[in-house]
C-alpha cells in the first residue's frame, strides 16, 4: 500500500540567539491511507515541530531539511502557493488549546465556513449550512444556534469539536492531531476520541496522533512512533509495541503504563530520571545513553541508526525479552 | 525570611541591563545627547556667550554664523544659543518637577490600588475625574486661580501625569502580589506596610524608572505649549516656548529664531524618548515588542 | 453587557459629578472676593452687586453650587465680563470648529497609525520597521506646535500651497473649509498617530503569536486574510481604547493648533478667556470640556463593547 504522508530526513533546526539549535534529526515517518500513527513522546522531543513541518507552519527562523511527500506531491521547499492551497483542504491541524485558538471575535460558524469559502468557493450561505451539517457531525447539539455563537460561549470540549469540525470541513486526507485532548478534562477526553474515531471509519481519514498520552495511543492508534530528543527511536505495530518494547526508552515510558487494549484513562508517560538532552550537545552518542539503563560503553561515542521491518528500533543494546505487564 | 529575600526584578541584573544598554548604540547617542544637554542647561550661567535677556538692538535679526552670535540673534538682538541654553533649563526644570509630583502622589496610590482592593474602585474614580481635565484645561484653570508661572505649569503637568503613574504601578503592584514571595511575606504574617515597602515598591522602581523616563519629555513638550501660549514661564525669562512664541512674529524675516529652540526641544525629548526605550527594553527584553 | 453599561454610565456620572464640583469650587477657589474676579475691571458697587445676585454669592455654598448646577444643565452659563455675550451662544459657536478639526486628525492619525503599526509589525526587524518607529519616535518628541510653525513658514508663506491662518464653514464652501484645515489636522494628528502607532504594532505583535493566528495559516487563507482580518481586527479593540485614552491630549493639541493657524475654535475662545480673565467662559469651557471628555469616553467603551463579542455576548460557558 502506497503511503499517504510519506516523510523522510526530516532535520529542523532553529536559528536562537544562541546560535544553531537542533530540534529534529532525520526524521522518517510514512502514513497509509486510513491509518492512525501516533507519535508519542516527552515533551521537547520534536513531535510537534515535526507535525508543524509537514504544512510548512514553522516560523522564519526555522531551517527545513528534508523530504515530506503528500501523495506523490514534495511539500518541503514547494512554494508559499502550493503550501496554502494544501493547508486546511489536505492536510489539517487540530491544536492543543481549544481555548486559545479559535479567533474570539468571529463566530465558530464564520471560522468553520472560512475554510470551504477559502478551498471550495462557496457562498456565504453555503458554508453556513455546511458549518451545521459539520458541527452535527462532531457532534454537537443544537448546531443550527450554536452555529453563531462565538467561542467564548462554548466549553473547552464543545470548541475543540468545533476545531475538529473545521479540520475536516474539506475532508482533508491527513489530520494532524497535536495533543488534542491534552488540555481537556478527563470526561471530555473520551468523547472527542470517539468524535476523531468515528471521522476515521466514516470518512476514511488517515490520521498523525501527536501525545504524550499511552492511554490516548492505545485507544486510537494503529501504528506509534516514539522519539526521543529529536530523533525516531522506536516505530511498530500499536500491539506490537506495546507487548514486546525494544528499546530501553520506550519499556521505560510503558513501565507503569496499561497494556495495550485496556481503556483509555489517563496515563501519562512513566517519569524517567534525568532531562531531555539538547540534541546539538550529542552529535555522536546514543541521546538516551546517560538516562539509559542498559548503555554499554559503545552508546556514547556511536549513534545507532533505525533497523529495517516492521518494528524498528534505534538501539545497540534492546530489550529483547517481553517484559512483564 | 529566607524566601522573600529572593531578589526579582531590578536588582538581579543590574549589570546585566547596564550591559544591554551599552551595546545599544541608538541608546548611547540618546544618552550622549541628553549629557550634552544636561552639561548646556546646567552650567549655562558659566557656558552661555551672552547674557539671555540682554538686547542689543543694534545686532537685531543676526543670521547664524555671525560671529559671536553662532546661531544668530532675534528681533531684539539677543543671543538664540544663549537663549537655547537657558531655556533648555528652564525645561529640565519643569520636566523633573512635573514628574516629581506625579511620582509623589501617583506611587503611593498606585501601591494602595494594586493592593488593597477596597481602595481600588475609589483610586480610580479619582484617575477618571483628573483625566476629565486635559492638562491644558488644568493648567488654564490654574493660570487662571494662580498665574502663569514656571512652578504652576509644573504642577499642572505633574497632576495631569498622575493617572499615567498610578495605572502602571497599580498593574505592576497587582502582577507582583501573586508572585511567591510576596505570598510568603504576607503569609508569614509581615505587615501591608513592610511587604509594600521592603518587597512590591523595590521591585516596582524599574518600571517607575521606565515610566518617568518617558514622562519627562511629555512634560518638556508641555512646558514648551504652556509657555508658548503665555501659561507657563513668563517673559523675559527665556523658554524654549517663549522664544518660539515671539519668533512667531518675526519668522518670515528670522526663520532660524523660529526654527533652532523647536531643533533644540525635539533633541531632547527625542534623547529621553530613546534612552527611556532602550531603558525598558533592557529591563525587559520579552517587552521589547511592546 | 446590560449591568456593564449600567455600571460604566454609573462611573461617568459619579466622575461628571465629581466633576463640577471640582470646577465649582475652583472659581470659589480664586484670589479675593470672586465677585472681584467675575467683575473684571468694571467695579463699580452697583455691578458688584449685580453679580453677587446672579451668581448668588451671598447664599450658602450648598444653595449656590445648586444654582451653578441647574444653570448649566439648562445651557445657562452666564455671560462674558468682556463682550457681555452669553456664554453658552460663545461656545456653540467655537465648538464645531474644533469638533470638525478633532474629527479631521483623528482620522489622519488613525490611518497613518494603524497602516505604520501594521507595517513594522508584519514587516519585523527590516528596515520598514525601523523606519515606522523612527517615524513614531519622532511623532512623540517633536512640539507640534512647532511642526505647525514650521509648515505656515515654509508651506505657506514660502510656497503658498496652504492658507496660513483662518477659517470657512464647512457649509459655506466644502472645499475652501477642507482647503484650510488640512494642515492643522494633519498637524495635530502627528502626535496621536505616533501613538496609536506603537500601540498598534504591540498589539498586532501579541495578535500575531496568538494560537489562532496559527490555526488560521494552517487552514491555508492568504496572508492578507491572516493579518488584515484575523490579527488586525483583534488588535483594533485594544487601539480603539487608546484613542479613547488620548482624547485629553487631543483636546490640549486643539487648543494650541487652533491658536498657530488662527481658527476661531473652542482652544481660542480658551486661551483668549484666560487672558481677558474672562472668568464666566474659562468656568463654561472647562465644564464643557470635562463633560466632553467623559461622554466621549462612554461612546468609547460601547464602540470597544460593539467591537469585542466576549463583552457584547455574554457566555454560556
Amino acid at each position: 500500500m502506497k503511503p499517504v504522508l510519506e516523510v523522510k530526513d526530516l532535520s529542523v533546526t532553529f536559528r536562537t540567539e544562541d546560535g544553531k539549535l537542533s530540534a529534529v534529526d532525520r526524521v522518517s515517518l510514512e502514513v497509509g491511507d486510513g491509518e492512525v500513527l501516533a507519535v508519542v513522546g516527552e515533551s521537547g522531543c520534536g513531535k510537534s515541530v515535526t507535525a508543524m513541518s509537514i504544512a510548512g507552519l514553522l516560523p522564519r527562523t526555522a531551517n527545513v531539511d528534508g523530504s515530506v511527500k503528500l501523495d506523490g506531491t514534495e511539500l518541503i521547499g514547494a512554494d508559499k502557493r502550493t503550501l496554502r492551497s494544501i493547508r486546511g483542504r489536505e492536510v489539517a491541524y487540530i491544536f492543543q488549546e481549544p481555548m486559545t485558538s479559535l479567533n474570539p471575535v468571529f463566530t465558530v460558524g464564520h471560522q468553520i465556513g472560512e475554510v470551504l469559502r477559502t478551498h471550495v468557493g462557496l457562498s456565504r450561505q453555503a458554508a453556513r449550512a455546511r458549518s451545521i451539517e459539520l458541527l452535527k457531525l462532531v457532534g454537537i447539539p443544537s448546531a443550527e444556534r450554536r452555529v453563531s455563537d462565538y467561542p467564548h460561549q462554548l466549553s473547552g470540549g464543545m470548541r475543540q469539536r468545533v476545531m475538529i469540525a473545521m479540520a475536516v470541513a474539506c475532508d482533508p486526507k491527513v489530520l494532524i492531531a497535536d495533543e488534542p485532548t491534552t488540555a481537556l478534562d478527563v470526561t471530555i477526553q473520551a468523547g472527542i476520541l470517539d468524535v476523531l474515531r468515528g471521522l476515521r471509519e466514516r470518512l476514511g481519514t488517515s490520521i498523525v496522533l501527536i501525545t504524550h498520552d499511552l492511554g490516548v495511543v492505545a485507544d486510537l492508534a494503529d501504528r506509534v512512533a516514539v522519539m526521543y530528543a529529536g530523533r525516531v527511536v522506536e516505530t511498530a505495530q500499536v500491539h506490537e509495541l506495546f507487548a514486546n518494547p525494544q528499546h530501553p526508552y520506550t519499556a521505560g515510558l510503558l513501565g507503569a503504563s496499561p497494556a495495550a487494549g485496556r481503556h483509555a484513562e489517563t496515563h501519562r508517560l512513566n517519569e524517567i530520571p534525568g532531562l531531555v538532552p539538547l540534541l546539538s550537545e550529542q552529535p555522536d552518542a546514543c541521546t538516551f545513553a546517560d538516562r539509559c539503563p542498559r548503555a554499554v560503553d559503545f552508546c556514547t561515542t556511536s549513534q545507532p541508526q533505525l533497523t529495517t521491518g516492521q518494528h524498528q528500533v534505534a538501539c545497540w543494546n534492546p530489550v529483547r525479552e517481553p517484559v512483564e505487564v | 525570611m529566607a524566601v522573600a529575600d529572593i531578589p526579582v526584578g531590578l536588582r538581579t541584573n543590574r549589570s546585566k541591563v547596564v550591559r544591554r544598554i551599552l551595546r545599544n548604540p541608538l541608546a548611547i547617542t540618546g544618552l550622549v545627547v541628553l549629557a550634552i544637554a544636561v552639561v548646556l542647561a546646567v552650567f549655562a550661567p558659566w557656558l552661555a556667550p551672552h547674557e539671555p535677556t540682554q538686547t542689543h538692538l543694534d545686532q537685531a535679526f543676526a543670521p547664524p554664523g555671525t560671529v559671536g552670535h553662532l546661531l544668530g540673534t532675534d528681533d531684539l538682538g539677543r543671543d538664540v544659543l544663549s537663549r537655547i541654553m537657558f531655556g533648555l533649563r528652564a525645561s529640565l526644570h519643569v520636566g523633573l518637577l512635573a514628574v516629581a509630583t506625579s511620582l509623589v502622589i501617583g506611587v503611593p496610590l498606585g501601591l494602595m490600588a494594586g493592593y488593597f482592593r477596597a481602595i481600588d474602585a475609589l483610586i480610580s474614580r479619582f484617575t477618571d475625574l483628573v483625566l476629565a481635565f486635559p492638562f491644558l484645561i488644568l493648567a488654564v484653570g490654574l493660570a487662571a486661580i494662580r498665574g502663569a508661572s514656571l512652578g504652576n505649569a509644573a504642577i499642572a503637568i505633574g497632576i495631569a501625569q498622575i493617572p499615567g503613574v498610578i495605572r502602571i504601578v497599580r498593574s505592576e503592584t497587582l502582577r507582583l502580589k501573586s508572585l511567591d514571595f510576596v505570598a510568603a511575606a504576607i503569609v508569614e504574617g509581615a505587615g501591608d506596610p513592610w511587604v509594600l515597602g521592603r518587597h512590591i515598591l523595590p521591585n516596582a522602581a524599574s518600571v517607575i524608572i521606565v515610566q518617568a523616563t518617558v514622562a519627562i519629555p511629555a512634560a518638556i513638550l508641555g512646558e514648551a505649549v504652556l509657555s508658548f501660549l503665555g501659561l507657563g514661564i513668563q517673559p523675559p525669562a527665556p523658554s524654549l516656548g517663549t522664544m518660539l512664541s515671539d519668533a512667531q512674529q518675526f519668522a518670515s524675516r528670522a526663520p532660524w529664531a523660529a526654527v533652532m529652540p523647536g531643533v533644540a526641544i525635539m533633541l531632547l525629548a527625542l534623547a529621553f524618548n530613546i534612552v527611556g526605550d532602550s531603558l525598558r527594553d533592557a529591563l525587559d527584553p520579552k517587552a521589547s515588542r511592546r | 453587557m446590560k449591568r456593564y453599561l449600567l455600571s460604566r454610565l454609573w462611573q461617568s456620572v459619579v466622575t461628571l459629578i465629581l466633576a463640577t464640583i471640582v470646577v465649582f469650587a475652583g472659581v470659589r477657589a480664586l484670589p479675593g472676593d470672586p465677585a472681584l474676579a467675575l467683575a473684571g475691571e468694571d467695579r463699580d458697587p452697583e455691578s458688584l452687586r449685580a453679580i453677587r445676585e446672579q451668581y448668588g454669592l451671598d447664599d450658602s455654598l450648598l444653595v449656590q453650587f445648586w444654582q451653578f448646577v441647574s444653570h448649566a444643565a439648562r445651557g445657562d452659563l452666564g455671560r462674558s465680563i468682556r463682550t457681555g455675550e452669553p456664554v453658552g451662544s460663545m461656545i456653540a459657536g467655537a465648538l464645531p470648529v474644533t469638533i470638525e478639526l478633532s474629527i479631521l486628525a483623528i482620522l489622519v492619525a488613525s490611518v497613518i497609525g494603524v497602516g505604520a503599526g501594521v507595517v513594522a509589525a508584519v514587516r519585523r526587524g527590516r528596515p520598514a520597521e525601523w523606519a515606522a518607529n523612527a517615524l513614531a519616535l519622532l511623532g512623540l518628541s517633536v512640539p507640534n506646535f512647532w511642526l505647525g510653525l514650521m509648515a505656515i513658514l515654509y508651506l505657506s508663506v514660502a510656497l503658498g500651497l496652504f492658507p496660513a491662518s483662518g477659517f470657512v464653514p464647512f457649509f459655506s464652501n466644502p472645499i475652501d473649509n477642507l482647503h484650510h484645515l488640512v494642515l492643522p489636522a494633519l498637524i495635530l494628528g502627528t502626535g496621536l498617530a505616533a501613538v496609536i502607532m506603537r500601540q498598534t504594532r504591540s498589539s498586532m505583535l501579541d495578535a500575531l503569536s496568538a494560537d489562532y493566528i496559527r490555526t488560521a495559516e494552517a487552514k491555508g487563507l492568504s496572508p492578507r486574510a491572516v493579518i488584515g482580518k484575523h490579527a488586525l481586527r483583534n488588535s483594533l479593540i485594544v487601539v480603539v481604547t487608546i484613542v479613547g485614552l488620548q482624547l485629553g491630549a487631543l483636546i490640549s493639541g486643539a487648543v494650541v493648533t487652533e491658536r498657530i493657524f488662527a481658527l476661531p475654535g473652542f482652544g481660542k475662545l480658551t486661551v483668549d478667556a484666560v487672558f481677558q480673565r474672562d472668568y464666566p467662559v474659562i468656568q463654561a469651557v472647562v465644564l464643557v470640556t470635562a463633560t466632553a471628555y467623559i461622554v466621549i469616553n462612554l461612546l468609547v467603551d460601547l464602540l470597544y463593547s460593539v467591537i469585542d463579542p466576549r463583552i457584547r455576548v455574554r457566555g454560556d460557558a
